[in-house]
């Protein structure tokens, strides 16, 4: 866990600033019910910062409310540095890599041109996008010439995912937003991706804000780990101080994992 | 049969010009509903409103007999009188509800998951529409337009009765002289042709339906 060493900001000018600042942010649905209420959180530019809790626990809210497909209903997010209210909604996500579980890769779209997208939308040039195209498909192991023009359903599942990381890093976006993107894989596909997104992203000096529920990934991948709990942060900690922390939520959690630790 | 086929032989000419009518009173039709029917199943998905409207206007417009419809329009300014435009305007009418209903039925029944990945990954609505939702959709909204060919087909056969032209000429030719084969003469080019439309436009919906879209046919969402 050497990554664990480094300081949650990275040391240039530029990263000073908090990629993702929640501050006091609350969503609640039209029937007054809060999906998520006074949370208070900051991802460093470089950092990866993992929710986890219960379904239902307000960890995918929270990651909407970060590229506005959700808006806060009290308190605020801030994107680099700014409200996210100020940003133009798509120059946002365009800027915010996004991985989702199984479906967010379109169907009706070959595998180059579903990596190619977002570059696609920003106006890159033909011969720029395909060479990125190619780069990215290497990185995760698909090369173009062999994968890049199935279509998602010719994938098997841990594919797919590549895929969809290869997408969401396209336009080499300061900041990735995942939704249990290895949720749907067998165990040891889901190992393998988990290793190679460690390096990837910490290789890229990304900034990532992580959901799942299942601690030993949350572990395995998070600089810091956070725990949500009906829609409030109950307990943040470095991945090595979580499975100490007395929070009972994170012992609930902690509880979980003994078994998977003396068998890991 | 047997003079149905000398009757067809000898007419060969003739029959051929109602034949040439006959697709362009259809075509025009079918083209002016598509026209029409494609931004208003679209907008029928963006609003709650319209979507009852439209639904409704189109469905009420498809239970008004054929016959009937044609005689209102005849003393309607413009769209309507004796004649080809007539009968144009009617076939659009009724072609107008299968598009409109497909497109609605097509954009609606893609997951909502693709869509908020759509617009996550930054479309903006015009590029949702057009990237996402119009190609997931294709293959139901060309059902749509076969279904409406082929009504099309046979109520343009009417469309004789106001003096539009068509295969329609020889069955009410037929029907006055109370002679079969020139009955069969409108009926059958007319039941082939729709068979043609049907095959054509059938082939065209299985070709643009994308594995993943609704209403394809199998090994459709992966688990």
């Amino acid at each position: 866990m050497a990554h664990l060493d480094r300081p949650h900001e990275g040391a240039d000018g530029a990263a000073s600033s908090p990629a993702v600042a929640f501050d006091r942010a609350g969503y609640a649905l039209a029937d007054g019910r809060w999906l998520v209420r006074g949370l208070t959180l900051e991802v460093g530019a470089r950092e990866t910062v993992v929710l986890v809790g219960r379904s239902g626990a307000g960890k995918t809210t929270a990651l909407k409310l970060v590229n506005r497909l959700l808006d806060p209903v009290e308190g605020e997010v801030r994107v680099g540095g700014r409200a996210t209210a100020a940003w133009d909604p798509v120059a946002l996500r365009r800027r915010t890599g996004w991985v989702i579980q199984e479906v967010g890769l379109l169907p009706h779209l070959a595998v180059r041109r579903n990596v190619g997208l977002v570059p696609e939308l920003l106006g890159w040039e033909r011969e720029r996008i395909d060479a990125r195209v190619d780069e990215l498909l290497d990185l995760v192991g698909l090369p173009t010439a062999e994968f890049g023009s199935r279509r998602p359903h010719e994938l098997s599942g841990g594919q797919r995912q590549r895929v969809g990381v290869a997408r969401a890093l396209a336009a080499d976006p300061p900041l990735l937003l995942l939704d249990e993107p290895f949720g749907a894989l067998d165990p040891i596909t889901r190992a393998e991706l988990q290793g190679e997104f460690r390096d990837l992203v910490h290789g890229l000096g990304k900034a990532a804000l992580f959901v799942t529920h299942d601690l030993r990934e949350a572990l395995a991948l998070g600089d810091r780990v956070g725990v949500m709990a009906g829609g409030r942060l109950a307990a943040i900690e470095t991945a090595d101080e979580f499975l100490n922390s007395d929070h009972p939520e994170a012992r609930a959690l902690a509880a979980t994992f003994d078994g998977g630790r003396r068998g890991g | 049969m047997g003079d149905l086929a000398r009757f067809l032989a000898a007419n060969r000419a003739q029959v051929l010009d109602l034949l040439g009518e006959h697709m362009i009173l259809v075509g025009i039709a079918v083209g002016a509903a598509a026209a029409l029917g494609l931004p208003l199943g679209v907008i029928a998905t963006r609003d709650r409103r319209i979507e009852a409207g439209v639904l409704g206007v189109a469905n009420v417009l498809q239970t008004i007999p054929s016959l009937a419809l044609f005689g209102f329009l005849i003393p309607v300014p413009i769209l309507g009188g004796i004649g080809a435009t007539t009968a144009i305007v009617a076939l659009t009418l009724y072609a107008l509800l299968p598009i409109v209903r497909n497109t609605h039925a097509g954009i609606r029944a893609i997951d909502p998951a693709i869509r908020e990945a759509a617009r996550g990954m930054g479309m903006t609505e015009r590029q949702l529409l057009t990237r996402v939702e119009l190609p997931l959709a294709a293959g139901l909204i060309v059902a749509g337009v076969r279904v409406a060919a082929v009504i099309s087909i046979g109520i343009a056969t009417i469309a004789a009765a106001i003096g539009a032209g068509g295969l329609g000429v020889y069955i009410f030719q037929g029907l006055a002289m109370v002679d079969d084969t020139v009955i069969l003469a409108g009926a059958v080019p007319a039941a082939l042709l729709a068979l043609v439309a049907d095959a054509v436009l059938g082939r065209v919906a299985r070709r643009l339906t994308p594995p993943g879209a609704p209403g394809a046919p199998s090994g459709i969402r992966p688990a």
